[in-house]
């Protein structure tokens, strides 16, 4: 059962067909993230305006959880602060290793939305990184890093 | 024939344990396979029967310790059909085994302008070590290609070959694609115009029979925990004469005849090679997985894997989109192989829910996986304790992944 709660209809659905998937010409912030473990490359693209992610593309190769994470991700980020992304980033991170540190749900994530569907992800320890890679490279690309986000 | 599976399967505990709530089913023996009781046991008997460090005491217990640990060297001897017992060298595994040729090798005869030559099929432990030589000596490493089949270009290979190549190193079974490389003929080739050659045996010992004088090469390596045995042991074998001329990898106990602050003279092979105290258990372990692996006979091992890889290319050729990466015609054991519009890492999980354990990801061979164009692949490999039955549960999983992909 609980394979059916990692790969919901919305993830299948998502990493068949990624939304926002592509390049941004001279975006403003560019991440690369990498998973050496399998092999997963990523790169996003954001612009923003007045301070908002008004732009968000991204562009690689992995598997169908961060495909699909990569995917629900940009969908989510529009609109959102810096500073927006990155509680949503820290919610999420919670969510997908929530089983890891036995399931604690009482700082309730909140907000997450149709992210939550990733909520499985937390019973497949070897998949949190998977879930997690457009999300750190979306955070090195907005704080500026010139490396490449690892997952490890 | 007398090669009874089952049999043979009630000799391994764990293939009766369960994984995710599923009976295990094992298909992962290139990464390393499991043991047999009798290691198990070997290994515990060395520690409540036997425990003490060998070449260094005149007690009771070291003597039998040492005992123990030489008279697995004279059966890796005949194992391998080796001349002496002085060519076997215990190390921690194949990596190691690699490390010390290139090392020893590549200080002592690498010169500006020389040549190494491997294939585009090996594994990064047979890369990475000659590399290093040679960035050392400001040698070139030259790499054969490798066709779309997964075989060598043996005619590139031939080319390749120059009065600059020192030394060739290539592997006998690829973990990778399952190709089984004609090791005669390349190592002719290479002998023909001067070069060593060594042999990375890892996978390959533990299918069919490896006989050192058969193949003609200078020196194979292989790791006691794919073939049974335990883990953190290996050998590397050289030709006695070679092995002479080559410096010691590390220094240390045992290693040594006298050693005074001015001058260290050297023990007598294989000890030169064999710095610190050993791994007694794993060495000890090793011997009861040659008893067993002689007991069972290769040859019988091999002919029925063989059928085996047979029977199972036959079943998951059927599995819609399903793509094998390597064809070789001579092969053993790995089955390669990826599902259209599936990600490997999603089939890994999804087949381990049904306690299927196969590998997936690039196996330590990064330029095979750009070489094929794919970022991973799935691999099967059998050991001699896999049945029918096994190879259908893979299948069995390989459709529900389908199904997860509504595919
Ligand atoms: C072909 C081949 N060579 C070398 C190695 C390295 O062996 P080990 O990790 O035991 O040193 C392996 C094992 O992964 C292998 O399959």
């Amino acid at each position: 059962m609980s394979l059916r709660e990692l790969y919901q209809e919305v993830i299948v659905d998502h990493s068949q067909n990624p939304r926002n998937f592509g390049v941004l010409e001279r975006a403003q912030y560019q991440g690369n993230g990498h998973n050496p473990l399998c092999g997963d490359r990523l790169t996003v693209f954001l612009n923003f305006k007045d301070d908002k992610v008004s732009e968000i593309k991204f562009q690689g190769s992995g598997c169908a959880i961060s495909t699909a994470s990569a995917s629900m991700m940009s969908e989510s980020l529009l609109g959102l602060t810096k500073t927006q992304i990155e509680s949503l980033f820290d919610k999420f991170h919670k969510l997908v290793t929530s089983s890891l540190d036995g399931g604690n749900d009482s700082n309730d994530s909140g907000d997450l939305g149709k992210l939550e569907v990733f909520a499985g992800v937390g019973e497949f320890p070897a998949r949190v990184k998977c879930a997690t890679l457009a999300w750190h490279t979306v955070m090195s690309a907005i704080k500026g890093a010139r490396e490449v986000a690892k997952t490890e | 024939m007398s090669f009874d599976v089952n049999k043979l399967r009630s000799q391994f505990p764990i293939l009766a344990t369960s994984a995710r709530g599923r009976p295990l089913v094992y298909l992962d023996n290139a990464a390393t396979t499991q043991k047999p009781l009798r290691v198990i046991e070997a290994c515990q008997n060395y520690y409540l029967k036997t425990n003490a460090n060998v070449h260094r005491g005149v007690h009771y217990l070291s003597e039998k310790a040492t005992q123990e640990y030489e008279d697995v060297r004279k059966k890796l001897t005949k194992f391998i059909n080796a001349s002496s017992h002085e060519e076997i060298i215990f190390v921690r595994g194949t990596t190691e085994a690699i490390n010390l040729i290139a090392s020893s090798f590549g200080s002592a005869f690498l010169k500006t302008g020389d040549e190494i030559l491997i294939t585009a099929m090996e594994h990064h432990s047979n890369i990475v070590p000659w590399q290093l030589a040679c960035q050392k000596a400001g040698a070139k490493l030259v790499v054969a290609p490798i066709t779309k089949r997964g075989e060598v270009d043996v005619a590139k290979f031939k080319e390749l070959l120059s009065q600059k190549t020192r030394l060739v190193s290539f592997v006998h079974l690829s973990n990778a694609l399952g190709t089984l490389n004609d090791a005669q003929t390349l190592t002719r080739w290479a002998k023909e115009i001067g070069a060593l050659v060594h042999i990375d045996c890892a996978q390959s010992v533990s299918h069919l029979p490896v006989d050192v004088q058969n193949l003609g090469c200078d020196f194979i390596s292989f790791s006691s925990h794919k073939m049974y045995g335990p883990t953190g042991v290996g050998v590397l074998w050289g030709r006695k004469d070679i092995l002479n001329k080559l410096p010691p990898y590390q220094g240390g106990g045992d290693m040594i005849r006298t050693v005074t602050f001015e001058k260290t003279e050297y023990a007598d092979l294989p000890h030169k090679f064999e710095a610190g105290t050993p791994n007694i258990e794993g060495v000890i372990g090793l011997g009861a997985a040659i008893d067993f692996l002689n007991e069972v006979d290769l040859k019988n091992i091999h002919e029925y894997e063989s059928e085996l890889l047979k029977t199972a290319i036959m079943k998951l050729s059927k599995v819609p989109g399903l793509r094998f990466i390597g064809e070789a015609e001579s092969r053993a054991s790995v089955i390669s192989f990826v599902l259209e519009g599936v990600h490997p890492h999603d089939i890994g999980t999804i087949v381990d829910q049904q306690g299927v354990a196969i590998r997936t990801g690039h196996h330590c061979a990064q330029p095979v996986m750009d070489f094929f164009e794919v970022p991973a692949t799935c691999r099967a490999s059998l050991g001699l304790y896999n049945t029918a039955s096994d190879i259908d549960s893979l299948v069995e999983a390989l459709l529900t992944v389908r199904k997860v992909f509504r595919r």
